[in-house]
């Protein structure tokens, strides 16, 4: 496109002009030193993952192990008077489902109304839960359905945010298209600044803490 | 721009005499001011936090050429499209181009300033796109056809029942037909009329909290989860967003999205933090085929050469709105453009021009609260002043306050006249008020007396008191 061509040489050669500069900066960028402080914290970082989800409105339950997320799966639904139909990240299809609940592997369409996903890490420090999106892992899952269910395991809990880019990069996956950090419920304040729980996104987060 | 068609006299008279819109900001900046404060409370690292943000915004502006280059890399790599735009007529041409190509007829927004100016919404609506703000209090301002009033929470100045009745008006067509009175109904009701949208939108146009250059990413915040149903659920995502946003790695994003919030809304961290890279991935089943951003100069560039460079490092959370006391009196629309408060006194006049928002940096008391809330610590009232200076050496400022300061420039050169004079008028000022606390009329001053009492001064100016007090002391 050749008016953004236009518009790209404008921007540069304007900042560069500001900067006292005519062309590239010949220097090699050295980084800035040092990093941004990270809120101290005490205590075990699970429990306190726990008491700020529950903080930002947040559900959850303790299981033992993986073996117990279908049953917990089908009393949330029958506690909030959910559909039994539930549209499931595709990571967790080695789940044993009850045969009570339909279960279906794809992205998330109007209609449904509870999804269940698995996460790539939980942040103590203000509480959040982190998903990668990825052919297991469609994003819409997250926001469409009026119940998002999380499954978290107490191991993947990190003390700071700075330590989810970290075990990405560990990790060699490319970045992926969403990275969705979520704490809490949907909410708003537009009006009347009274927080209302449900505007947009899920009405509710209920998160499954697997032990270990 | 939209040219006001009033003065900001007369926005001002207006706002004040407002009953509604009194009540409206008295409740809402209270709230931010206190939730804020505890926030700040609460973490100990605050002050450490804004000095690294600043020190942050400071590098890569001194290397934002090398930064943007970097960044535009990054995306490109990752499958997205970066577009320059050095003015708003370019940045609007640039986002009507990539709707004409995928032939959008639908248009679904999240809450993006920077589309605000540049004055996007009818720039698609002249184009016929129907453009859908899904952020509820944008979406509430669009119905009403009124600007932003607050950069954060745009439809700060309505009360619940007028959004009633907007929504009387807007949805019955729809099949709404019951008039609603409780917040959680209206937001039920928004959300049902919205999620149609989502779903059909050909374009999805959210803004970008923060730009980077380390991955390609555009960072947005929201607690609606409405950003996130717009640019995961329409064919094309377009980002668009200020070259002064980038920022260099995961890491320091992080630095600021601990501030935004806090300084925002006062909430710890906002419910949904999203980082966008590229478009669907092969084998994804769900978001945008196209990711592109719209980098926005429009006097950007200009500004990192001169006195107001540190304006750049504005992240946009409204607390320096909310901590005003000229903005909490009259709220935004009086301000007469899309940024209102300290923010917007500065950066109004940088980029309409100094000569079409006179009132703007003088409508405030230099009281310096902005300044010490400022999570990257903006030295707004000093940006002011030099706006004031500005204006002054431009011949903008009119003739009464020219020829008021170069009095007042001649006698504070000449000491002893100065004390003179000053004698003579605090003791005249002090006979007539023969008594009187305070001085309802005077002379020469009815303008200036009409809205406020002057203190009458008690015999003596502060200099006689201070020699008298210097020599009754050892």
């Amino acid at each position: 496109m050749t008016s953004a061509g236009t518009g790209r040489d404008q921007v540069l050669a304007s900042i560069r002009q500001s900067l006292g500069r005519t062309g590239p900066d010949a220097r090699t960028l050295v980084p800035l030193a040092g990093t941004g402080p990270r809120p101290s914290f005490d205590g075990d970082p699970v429990e306190r993952f726990v008491a700020k989800m529950l903080e930002k409105s947040a559900t959850l339950v303790r299981i033992a192990s993986l073996a117990d997320v279908g049953p917990a799966v089908a009393r949330f639904v029958a506690s909030v008077g959910a559909g039994r139909s539930l549209c499931v990240s595709n990571a967790l299809a080695a789940i044993a489902w009850p045969a009570e609940l339909e279960i279906e592997h794809r992205a998330a369409v109007r209609a449904d109304e509870t999804s269940v996903t698995p996460c790539f890490a939980a942040v103590a420090e203000s509480g959040g839960i982190v998903t990668l999106s990825g052919p297991d892992t469609p994003s819409t899952l997250n926001f469409v359905p009026d119940n998002h269910i999380v499954v978290v395991h107490a191991s993947q809990v990190v003390r700071h945010f700075e330590d989810i880019w970290t075990q990405w990069r560990a990790s060699g996956r490319p970045m992926p298209r969403t990275v969705n950090i979520i704490s809490g419920p949907s909410r708003t304040a537009d009006i009347e600044q009274t927080i209302q729980l449900g505007a947009h996104g899920p009405r509710r987060l209920h998160l499954l803490l697997v032990a270990g | 721009m939209h040219a006001p068609t009033s003065t900001f006299p007369q926005r001002v008279s207006i706002a004040i005499h407002d009953k509604r819109l009194q009540a409206a900001l008295d409740h809402a900046s209270g709230g931010f001011v206190t939730k804020r404060a505890a926030q700040v409370a609460a973490l100990p690292e605050f002050e450490a936090l804004r000095e690294r943000a600043r020190s942050v915004k400071e590098h890569v502006l001194a290397h934002l050429d090398t930064y943007l280059l970097r960044y535009e890399e990054q995306v490109t790599r990752q499958g997205g499209h970066v577009h320059w735009a050095s003015t708003a007529e370019e940045a609007r041409e640039i986002v009507l181009g990539i709707c004409r190509k995928v032939n959008a007829k639908t248009v679904t927004k999240g809450k993006s300033m920077v589309s605000e100016e540049i004055g996007l919404n009818d720039a698609l609506e002249a184009a016929g796109c129907e453009v859908i703000e899904t952020d509820l209090g944008e979406y509430i301002i669009q119905l009403a056809h009124e600007p932003p009033s607050h950069i954060i929470v745009p439809a700060v100045h309505k009360t619940r029942a007028q959004v009633g009745d907007l929504f009387d008006e807007h949805h019955r067509p729809l099949g709404y037909t019951k008039h609603l009175t409780e917040v959680s109904e209206m937001v039920n009701e928004a959300r049902q009329v919205l999620r149609g949208h989502y779903f059909r939108a050909d374009v999805g146009i959210t803004g970008g909290n923060f730009l980077i250059a380390e991955t390609g990413s555009s960072i947005i915040v929201t607690n609606e989860g409405n950003g996130d149903l717009t640019q995961t659920l329409a064919r094309v995502h377009i980002v668009t967003s200020g070259i002064e946003r980038v920022v260099p790695t995961l890491d320091d994003a992080v630095t600021f999205l601990r501030l935004l919030a806090r300084s925002a809304t006062g909430q710890e961290t906002e419910t949904y933090t999203t980082v966008s890279t590229g478009p669907r991935r092969a084998g994804d089943l769900d978001g945008p085929q196209e990711y592109h951003v719209v980098l926005v100069d429009n006097g950007r560039s200009k500004m990192l050469g001169g006195p107001f460079r540190e304006m750049l490092r504005c992240i946009r959370c409204g607390a320096c709105l909310n901590h005003c006391p000229v903005y909490t009196s009259i709220g935004g629309h009086a301000y007469g453009w899309v940024y209102p408060g300290p923010m917007g006194s500065v950066l109004t006049p940088l980029i309409n021009g100094i000569d079409k928002a006179y009132d703007l940096p003088n409508a405030c008391t230099l009281n310096g609260r902005c300044q010490t809330v400022c999570p990257v610590k903006i030295p707004l009232p000093g940006l002011l002043r030099e706006l004031r200076r500005q204006q002054f050496e431009g011949g903008l400022t009119p003739a009464p306050i020219r020829f008021g300061l170069k009095a007042w420039a001649f006698l504070a050169r000449r000491p002893r006249l100065y004390h003179f004079k000053m004698r003579i008028g605090i003791a005249l000022l002090s006979r007539f008020a023969r008594g009187r606390a305070a001085l309802t009329w005077l002379p020469l001053a009815g303008g200036w007396t009409d809205t406020r009492d002057l203190p009458a001064p008690q015999g003596r100016t502060f200099q006689q008191a201070w020699s008298a007090r210097k020599g009754a002391r050892p």
